[in-house]
């Protein structure tokens, strides 16, 4: 019995020998197959989605995205497109300023000051509008820095001192992002009152806001210009928050090409933005006598009131006990 | 001098994550970071692939250009390298890089992001070459000890190649020649701008 065993296995075993012997020419053939012929290809890949993506085993399923050259149209922008509109919209602006102020000079009170005041921001309205003013500057400088550092300031100041202000800066403008966007919902909530165009804006406009010449046009508590300023604050502002959450917070709301488009849109926003406060920066400050007092100190010349806010004053008037008088004015909403 | 560049046989790679592994052991990789990853595309489908992928220290590399503190530099060898000490963690680099290499460590509140941290092709840092501070903050300098990246040497089918970008071009060209296809090399056009044609 054990050798009749030993027999068959021998005959199983020769016969599983000649078997594999006779497989053997068959992967000599296989060579004629070409595995690549029917795999994914990369250019074909990239042309359909520009982005290759799969699975991957390790835990961060972000990784999956094999290639993505969009990269590279992101980097045009951030280096030079960017730097361009940035460039020419606030050195345009600024040039713009130092022109009218030259050609047009400090917008005076034409009638004098009367000595009485009337009161034009309240202390609430003025705290939202310096908190949210504050961070917009040091918002405005670490950002710009974030951009033209590297030509400007770098070169002056060094590898090390430049790392080192702008580790500060990047902290800065990640955490005064939230009393800025704070500052914004306030903006929004406490003049949209008196923030919607209408008729009288039209006509403001058309005589150019009294700009240039000694015209007057009459508006309510805030002008057409003001208005400007105040929709470009709260678009701009949630434009410019809304991104930059989606930047601060990488992969919460959205994937790497998210992320580029909100940098776009963010730094786009902002350049421009930073252009417009200027303006206003300017004809707040220098560029209009009796101006700053009523985010100064809160009041107003009545005879600045006249001037620049005729159809205002008049309704302040018009309120009970309302005669211009420091003690009894409201504040306007 | 040489111009080292990395090399993925596609057809080679098995998806054994031995790269991966040898990476994070050889570099002390922080949890949570990996500098080299293995992706497989058509998964389970006729013509899947599996790319071994990490920073291809590229020509003219996008992450150097966008750096707005300039915190890169590439080496006589065309290794593609950072310093810690001045990257401020803004995610620029990460934006502009076309193979997802730079990663931040979550460090502090929100997703705010630490130093970033990416692939150095074994080649440390800018500190002294394998010192005890350059191998904290980057890892192992192989490259200055006459060695290649470990995720190459310990390729289990030498899919992975690291070496001179002429050398590694030549060997993946026999091999294609030798076993009458191949897939090309993935990443090339991208970060090198050339394409080994097959």
């Amino acid at each position: 019995m054990a050798s009749l065993s030993r027999l068959i296995r021998l005959a199983v075993g020769a016969l599983a020998f000649l078997l594999l012997v006779s497989a053997g020419p068959v992967p000599a053939n296989a060579q004629q197959v070409n595995p690549t012929a029917s795999s994914v290809k990369e250019q074909q890949l990239l042309q359909e989605l520009n982005r290759i993506q799969g699975r991957i085993t390790i835990p961060d399923q972000r990784a999956g995205v094999l290639e993505q050259p969009a990269g590279r149209d992101w980097r045009e922008f951030r280096n030079v497109t960017l730097r361009w509109i940035g460039g020419i919209a606030i050195l345009g602006m600024i040039g713009v300023i130092v022109i009218f102020y030259l050609t047009r000079g400090m917008v005076r009170l034409e009638s004098g000051r009367s000595g009485r005041t009337i009161v034009r921001f309240n202390a609430f309205e003025r705290f939202t509008h310096w908190m949210t003013a504050t961070c917009f500057i040091i918002l405005a400088i670490s950002g710009l820095n974030i951009t033209f550092g590297r030509p400007l300031l770098l070169p002056l100041i060094g590898f090390e001192a430049f790392s080192e202000w702008s580790q500060w800066a990047k902290y800065a403008h990640n955490y005064l992002s939230f009393p800025f966007t704070l500052g914004v919902i306030l903006i929004f909530l406490t003049w949209i009152a008196g923030n919607i165009p209408n008729k009288v804006d039209v006509e403001w406009v058309k005589r150019g806001g009294g700009l240039f010449g000694h015209d007057h046009p009459p508006a309510y508590r805030f002008n057409a210009g003001q208005k400007a300023i105040y929709w470009i604050v709260v678009i701009g502002g949630g434009l410019v928050a809304a991104t930059g959450y989606t930047l601060m917070f990488p992969f919460y709301l959205s994937g790497i090409e998210g992320m580029q488009i909100a940098q776009i849109v963010h730094s786009i926003v902002a350049v421009l933005f930073v252009a417009a406060m200027l303006a206003h920066i300017y004809i707040g400050t220098i560029g209009m006598e009796g101006a700053f007092e009523g985010m100064g100190t809160g009041t107003v010349d009545v005879n600045w009131a006249r001037e620049h806010h005729a159809l205002w004053l008049d309704g302040q008037n018009a309120r009970p006990g309302g005669a211009g008088s420091q003690s009894a004015a409201q504040p306007a909403e | 001098m040489a111009r080292m560049k990395f090399l993925c046989d596609a057809d080679r790679c098995i998806e054994c994550n031995a790269c991966v592994t040898a990476c994070k052991n050889e570099n002390e990789v922080p949890w949570g970071i990996n500098r080299r990853r293995v992706v497989t595309i058509n998964d389970g489908k006729p013509g899947e692939r599996s790319i071994s992928m990490a920073c291809m220290h590229c020509t003219d590399a996008p992450c150097q250009a966008v750096c707005p503190v300039n915190c890169f530099y590439t080496t006589a060898d065309g290794v593609v390298l950072h310093s810690k000490d001045l990257c401020i963690g803004c995610g620029y680099c990460f934006y502009a890089c076309p193979f997802g290499a730079p990663q931040y460590p979550k460090v502090g509140n929100f997703g705010s992001r630490g130093k970033m941290d990416k692939c150095t092709y074994c080649a440390g840092g800018p500190e002294a070459d394998g010192s005890k501070e350059e191998y904290e903050k980057y890892g192992a300098n192989r490259l200055a000890e006459g060695k290649l990246p470990l995720c190459a040497e310990m390729c289990s089918t030498k899919s992975l190649l690291a070496g001179d970008g002429e050398i590694i071009a030549q060997i993946y060209k026999e091999r294609v020649m030798k076993r009458g296809y191949g897939s090309g090399a993935w990443g090339w056009k991208t970060a090198y701008r050339e394409s080994i044609e097959s």
